[in-house]
């Protein structure tokens, strides 16, 4: 058995000597040792889930020559005793930028917009498209920042440059600094890096998350259509590197949640199994998160505790901020409970040396052992097909490991030394002296009794001077032990001891603050009373708050944690599967009819009868809703909003971005939704702005606050785009730097409307002949144009028109525009001289949906008057009153009432055009817009005449469920003080015990409007 | 049966005048005086540029003889002018385009900016706001730490000196506002806001110290246009606008206007005003809120929060007006009477509701001896109504005096909506 193991060792070593060969020449003769290294009697963790106790470990030339129990060490090793001490396969970080330059952000060429790319060579057309990034020939070791991982437990990295949509490769190495880089590639790429922020490109487009998106979407169809007409087409770089980079395990920075649903949107599309980067926010949709069913990279940058002592300062965090702080330890464990494959990484954590301490922390909140050590090994390993080579200890991987003193994961335990392929990183003495006990220290100048306690690694000390006890400097190395102390009587003193192993005493000589040298000696008397010793404190009762939905102010915890979000959400106490109305004043919408005193009565959803006296059904689940002196109408419909959105409303760096969808980037916990239930919106059109002439495509939303992005989205609704004329298309207000961008002029509007439906007609033209054609073979298949795409289905009537627009002229122009090249403007929006053309507009079919008295903003908007609406209507234009404004649709029944005063209408049509007429423009008025029975239980009970200026909101009820309750609301208000309060009281205790705080920040919310622009926002003056 | 026969009598002489307007009974109006009380059928009589008579109907035997113009204004309502306190309305007219834009001057410390005299009386924008009842504005200069002085502008005139009721009424005074640290945002530019704050704080305190120490010394060597300009505020002849929004900060003006003596400050803006009532009212310092159209600060907020403040502080005694200071604020001064109204479903009485953009207002602008209520003595600055004012439903102005005199209530947008109902044949 000996012998077998002996030729087996040399066989193996023989393979290496091979394998080692180096192409550097060196100066002299070379170091090679070729040591066999046997680290003995030690506990190993060979992979994360096996444990050898008194285990061996053979490495020989970087790597590991055999792993187990009870093993023959052969006589020529150098052995190293780890008795009661730990090996684990060291760490992996995924997500790394080691040894990497740091990002260099490019200044433009020239103030103002930047349209083209500035890349010198044959690369494609967007800088964002890093794909020709190699990380592999850009890395070099840093010996500072790989010793800030190695300490942590880390021994090799995925290192990639952090910077645009496509970032090219990283590469996988070992963190043995060292060496020569050569020395420590792994793997040169190892996966390829992805997001939606376009870095340090200084190009305008994309300028936001929908238009990255869809960058990054187009690049991929790119891609594919460059692949299949290889030689055909011009040759590209960038799509070259796409293609290349497609066959690597790709990771993708998200950062957040709904980022990474995002991505997982894109992936799917594109049959990309994304590796997800987190931001450690997950827990917050958990469900969601399962669902995609995608691997994570999580970071572990818990927030610090705040400093709420101010009670002003404590004002200015919100319930989110308060509750993240709680609640992101239990991340982790949240995503081991969910069954969520995952890795650690060390990203955004600032301060590396917490890296341990925090995963400690998930394990406090749940997090199990094994998966801690799972998600730093072998998870890393295998995501990137690395887990024959790292992140566990078996024959042939890398010797990476750690040796530390007690299990990792217990709050004491320290890490000795890491090796890595083969090379030692000395932290901490592997078996230093003992010197814990109680001394006497002799001197001529007095007696101090000395103790020395803590941990064998970390000893802290105390010297007992005329009974007080004081602290004691100290240094111990190897045996000598240098020691300082003051002395109230005579000043300083110093001493130098060695260590006598027999006598456990220390000997040697003491200076005095006056100089006078004496022979100093320290006594060992006894050894440390650890019978009062507390065994295990237990750890106090975590008394974590729930996590609500959505997280932050006025969500609720769900009932139930667990099944899927909708089982659970269903569960509600405010959930019911039928509701009577009773008593109502109902404004159907049914021509001018209002019905006095009538029950509605609803069943899963839907309206299912309207009369007067309804039994009350017996069922338990029923509510009954006592009405009398109420209102109840149709849910208010706001056909132009802004809220909701995430990162941009303007994709304006070019002249068209039909390819960009509002649809991508829906916040569903902006707290603007609740705040529009309580003034009865049910339905909004969230548009792209109106940056220009063709914008994105709209998205329909139900305002299900609580509910996840893709759960908010009105179910089969027409596709809606965003044009738009006049100033903010040309630019008119955007500074002088903003004259480079075609259209200047409303002529320039005219024509890129031509010139892209010109291209849309071609495009769709040749997409259906190649989709006829039966000779598939030869015929190069037309390029996927996501812009074109959507501008096509314009013209196949499968797309509408919502078109911002002031002027006369314009608005004429963009129907002779249509009707030339055979396509209708749905609706014109905010038309505010939509009363000077509206015979034309009523000719061509055109909707409007315009402010109730906006003017005076800009120069377009002088002649707009508030009477715009009320003429409109007469003339049988179907107008709707909008919002364009986070703090107006609170009150669109206030707005549309304005008409009454404003050109005479009656209260039944003001009505309508924040119900049934945006209804009839979006194409929803079979389901919503007034109440008839079959139509969907969108509904709002108001206390007053809901056209009244002193009406409000009793209740919001959208698919016959209550989404807001003035009732209800005020509860709400209540647990949130009282959540509030608790978490107060718990930061204000964590301040106490010591815990460093940070501050509070406020975060300023982004409200967007037509025209807000990001980062160039402050150079407007307009609005709208 | 008797009084009805009176009225009716009146009702046959509607809008019967000689022509000299300088003595004119409104008669049988629900008269809503500004100070909380209704009359329910009243008598107003004009008398040159006052009100001489206020009184209510019942019992009434009036000699209608006396008249120059009686006018039967049965089923309607009078109101007094209503008042825009802190605006930019006649300071410009497309916004954007900045060639129209006349409400900020370079500078930090500007006291001797005046905003009267850039006021253009035949602004488009302000007929359309006259139209609806406001017949006052309080036109007021932006930026730098003091912006410079306001004044009382009527809503009609044929230049600014013909429009103007009160020259110069107070300073406006933009407090630093205490720095906070935004997410995401750098340490250093944080810490640089931070330095800044501290700068303005100190920067103020020497400019009033300098002020004072100006203003005392009866033989200065040279006349200093910012110091002079202080003269009035020192005084305590007008008022010292103070704009802050946070409690600590309005903590700290509280200690500022007692430290220089400032004996008519006034808040303007008082987001968190609600919190500290008390100190407020102890410190006898009235606010002019923010407007009540306006979004919640703090995500955590109540919803209705801002609906409701109006309310919070009429419960806790603490004087003030509302105002149209924000986005579009020139434009959409039109639309206060609504933001008075939007206040009574969260607390507030109608007439309460009123106070805050009439009797209020004129109160806090030290003009309450000529304006703000229906009474006798004040100036005839009146609005009629065919219905209800704060409700959008029912607002509808059909006739209106300043000082006794009747005004235009067209403007360009109703003369459009005349044009083109005619284009179309509507009625």
């Amino acid at each position: 058995m000996k012998s077998f193991a002996l030729v087996w060792i040399l066989c193996l070593s023989l393979l290496f000597r091979v394998s080692a060969q180096s192409t550097f020449p060196s100066n002299g003769a070379p170091y090679n040792p070729h040591t066999l290294i046997a680290f003995i009697n030690a506990t190993i963790f060979t992979d994360c889930e096996t444990q050898i106790n008194n285990g061996v470990l053979l490495i020989k030339d970087g790597k590991v020559m055999a792993v187990g129990e009870k093993m023959e060490v052969p006589p020529y090793a150098s052995v190293i005793d780890l008795k009661g001490k730990y090996i684990y396969p060291a760490f992996i970080d995924l997500y790394s930028e080691y040894g990497l330059p740091s990002t260099k952000y490019e200044k433009k060429t020239q103030p103002g917009p930047q349209m083209e790319s500035t890349l010198k060579g044959a690369f494609g057309w967007n800088m964002a498209i890093r794909s020709n990034i190699e990380s592999f020939k850009l890395v070099e070791h840093n010996s500072e920042k790989a010793e800030e991982l190695k300490k942590i437990g880390f021994g090799s990295v995925v290192s990639h440059s952090n910077d645009g949509i496509v970032r090219g490769s990283g590469v996988l190495l070992n963190l043995n600094a060292s060496k020569r880089v050569n020395e420590s590639i792994i793997r040169d790429k190892a996966a390829g890096f992805y997001s939606f922020s376009k870095g340090s490109s200084p190009q305008d487009y994309p300028s936001s998350l929908t238009g990255g998106i869809a960058l990054l979407r187009q690049t991929y169809y790119d891609a594919q259509w460059y692949k299949e007409n290889k030689g055909k087409t011009d040759y590209n770089i960038s799509l070259e590197d796409v293609i290349a980079l497609q066959s690597l395990p790709s990771i993708f920075e998200s950062n957040d949640k709904y980022n990474s649903l995002r991505a997982a949107k894109v992936g799917k599309e594109f049959n990309i199994k994304y590796i997800l980067k987190g931001g450690g926010n997950e827990y917050q949709r958990i469900s969601d998160i399962r669902g995609t069913s995608l691997n994570y990279i999580i970071p572990v940058n818990f927030p610090e505790p705040y400093d709420v002592e101010d009670p002003y300062d404590a004002e200015l965090l919100s319930l989110a901020d308060l509750k993240h702080w709680e609640l992101a330890p239990s991340n982790p464990a949240a995503l081991e409970k969910n069954n969520i494959p995952f890795a650690f990484t060390t990203a955004d954590l600032k301060d590396k040396s917490q890296f341990l301490k925090n995963i400690r922390k998930a394990i406090q909140y749940g997090l199990s052992e094994k998966m801690a050590l799972k998600a730093l090994t072998a998870s890393p390993a295998s995501f990137i097909n690395a887990g024959d080579k790292i992140g566990a200890l078996k024959k042939e991987y890398y010797a990476n490991f750690f040796i530390s003193n007690k299990p990792i994961f217990q709050e004491d335990a320290l890490i000795l030394q890491t090796w890595v392929a083969g090379e030692p990183n000395v932290y901490s003495e592997l078996d230093p002296i003992d010197i814990r006990g109680n001394y006497l220290l002799n001197m001529s100048a007095g007696k101090y009794k000395v103790k020395f306690s803590g941990e064998v690694q970390k000893p802290v000390s105390q010297i007992t001077i005329d009974t007080t006890k004081r602290s004691l400097n100290f240094t111990i190395t190897k045996t000598i032990l240098n020691l300082s102390f003051q002395n109230d009587s005579s000043g300083v003193i110093r001493a130098t001891l060695n260590y006598n192993k027999q006598t456990k005493n220390f000997e040697g000589r003491g200076q005095l603050s006056n100089g006078d040298w004496q022979t100093a000696s320290l006594v060992f008397v006894s050894a440390l009373d650890t019978s009062k010793k507390q065994s295990a404190t237990n750890k106090p009762a975590l008394n974590l708050g729930k996590v609500i939905y959505p997280f932050g102010a006025y969500g609720e915890a769900l009932p139930e944690e667990g099944g899927s979000f909708k089982e659970s959400w269903n569960k509600f106490k405010n959930r019911y599967s039928a509701i009577l109305i009773k008593d109502a004043t109902v404004w159907t919408n049914s021509g001018d009819t209002v019905l006095k005193e009538y029950d509605v009565y609803i069943v899963q959803g839907k309206i299912v009868r309207i009369a007067p006296n309804i039994d009350a059904p017996a069922m338990a689940f029923a509510k009954v809703i006592d009405a009398k002196g109420k209102h109840l109408t149709p849910g208010i419909i706001d056909e132009h909003s802004h809220i909701a959105l995430t990162a941009g409303v303007n994709e304006g760096a070019q002249a068209s971005s039909a390819e960009v969808r509002m649809g991508d980037v829906i916040n569903p916990e902006d707290i603007n939704i609740y705040r529009q239930l309580s003034g009865g919106v049910t339905t909004s059109q969230l548009l792209h702005g109106s940056a220009n002439p063709i914008g994105g495509q709209s998205v329909l939303i139900k305002l299900r606050w609580g509910h996840g992005a893709e759960d908010l989205k009105y179910e089969n609704a027409d596709g809606f785009i965003k044009f738009a004329l006049g100033e903010n298309v040309k630019q008119s207000n955007w500074g002088d730097l903003n004259r480079v961008r075609f259209p200047q002029s409303r002529m320039g509007v005219e024509q890129v409307y031509y010139d892209f439906f010109t291209r849309a007609r071609e495009y769709d033209a040749s997409m259906q002949a190649f989709g006829k054609s039966t000779a598939r073979v030869g015929v190069t298949a037309p390029r996927r144009d996501l812009e074109l795409e959507a501008l096509a289905e314009i013209l196949n009537k499968k797309r509408f028109i919502t078109c911002h627009s002031y002027v006369q002229s314009e608005i004429n122009m963009l129907m002779h525009v249509a009707d030339s090249v055979g396509f209708k403007v749905n609706t014109f929006t905010h038309i505010l001289e939509g009363y000077k053309v509206a015979d034309k507009m009523k000719a061509h079919g055109a909707s409007a949906s315009t402010f109730s008295d906006w003017w005076a903003y800009k120069n377009e908007v002088m002649e707009a008057i508030p009477y715009n609406a009320a003429i409109l209507t007469r003339v049988g234009v179907n107008t709707a009153i909008n919002s364009d404004d986070a703090e107006m649709a609170r009150r669109l029944n206030q707005e549309a009432a304005k008409s009454i005063k404003y050109g005479g209408l009656s209260e039944t049509e003001a009505l309508k055009m924040v119900t049934l007429n945006p209804a009839k423009m979006l194409h929803i008025d079979d389901k919503v817009g007034s109440i008839r029975v079959g139509k969907m239980a969108d509904l709002v009970l108001w206390t007053d005449d809901p056209l009244s200026v002193y009406a409000k909101v009793d209740k919001t009820i959208i698919d016959g469920q209550i989404y807001f309750d003035r009732t209800e609301d005020a509860k709400l208000r209540e647990e949130m003080k009282a959540e509030r309060a608790r978490l107060i009281s718990k930061l204000i205790l964590e301040k106490k015990s010591g815990t460093a705080v940070v501050k509070p920040q406020v975060k300023p919310q982004q409200l967007y409007h037509c025209n807000t622009l990001e980062g160039v926002s402050e150079t407007i003056t307009g609005e709208r | 049966m008797k009084k009805n026969y009176i009225i009716g009598l009146f009702s046959l002489l509607a809008v019967l005048s000689n022509g000299q307007n300088n003595h004119i009974a409104l008669l049988n109006a629900m008269a809503h005086i500004g100070n909380g009380e209704v009359i329910e059928s009243s008598l107003v009589v004009i008398k040159d540029n006052k009100i001489e008579v206020v009184q209510s109907t019942k019992g009434l035997r009036l000699d209608y003889k006396s008249f120059d113009t009686v006018i039967d204004l049965a089923g309607k309502h009078i109101y007094p002018a209503l008042i825009n306190v802190n605006s930019i309305l006649g300071l410009h007219d497309a916004e954007a385009v900045r060639a129209t834009q006349d409400y900020g001057e370079v500078g930090y410390l500007n006291p001797h900016i005046r905003a009267l005299i850039a006021y253009n009386t035949d602004n488009l924008i302000i007929p359309t706001v006259r139209s609806n009842g406001i017949l006052y504005t309080q036109v007021t200069p932006r930026g730098g730490l003091i912006s410079g002085s306001s004044s009382i502008m009527a809503l009609a005139g044929w230049n600014w000196e013909d429009a103007v009721l009160k020259a110069d009424d107070g300073i406006h005074l933009n407090y630093p506002q205490h720095v906070i640290q935004r997410k995401n945002e750098e340490e250093s530019h944080y810490k640089d806001a931070a330095k800044r704050y501290q700068e303005d704080l100190r920067n103020l305190e020497t400019f009033f110290t300098d002020a004072i120490s100006y203003i005392k010394n009866p033989a200065n060597p040279e006349k200093n246009l910012r110091y002079e300009a202080m003269r009035k505020v020192l005084s305590g002849e007008a008022n010292l606008y103070v704009h802050v929004e946070r409690a600590r900060d309005m903590l700290s003006v509280i200690n500022f206007v007692q430290k220089f003596g400032i004996s008519k400050p006034v808040i303007v803006g008082g987001k968190d005003a609600y919190i500290i009532t008390r100190e407020l009212k102890n410190s006898k310092l009235p606010v002019i809120l923010n407007r009540v159209n306006e979004l919640p600060d703090r995500t955590d907020d109540d919803v209705d929060l801002v609906y409701r403040m109006p309310y919070l502080l009429q419960k806790d005694s603490v004087l003030f007006c509302l105002q149209m200071e924000g986005n579009m604020e020139a434009m959409n001064s039109r639309n206060l009477p609504f933001n008075a109204g939007e206040t009574v479903a969260y607390g507030l009485t109608k007439e309460q509701a009123l106070s805050t953009i009439t009797l209020n207002a004129a109160k806090i602008l030290g003009i309450s001896h000529l304006l703000g209520s229906i009474e006798e003595g004040k100036l005839a600055s009146l609005v009629i109504s065919e219905g209800d004012i704060l409700d959008m439903r029912s607002n509808n102005i059909t006739l209106a005096y300043i000082s006794g005199k009747k005004i235009d209530l067209t403007n360009r947008q109703n003369e459009l909506n005349t044009k083109y109902k005619n284009k179309y044949g509507i009625k």
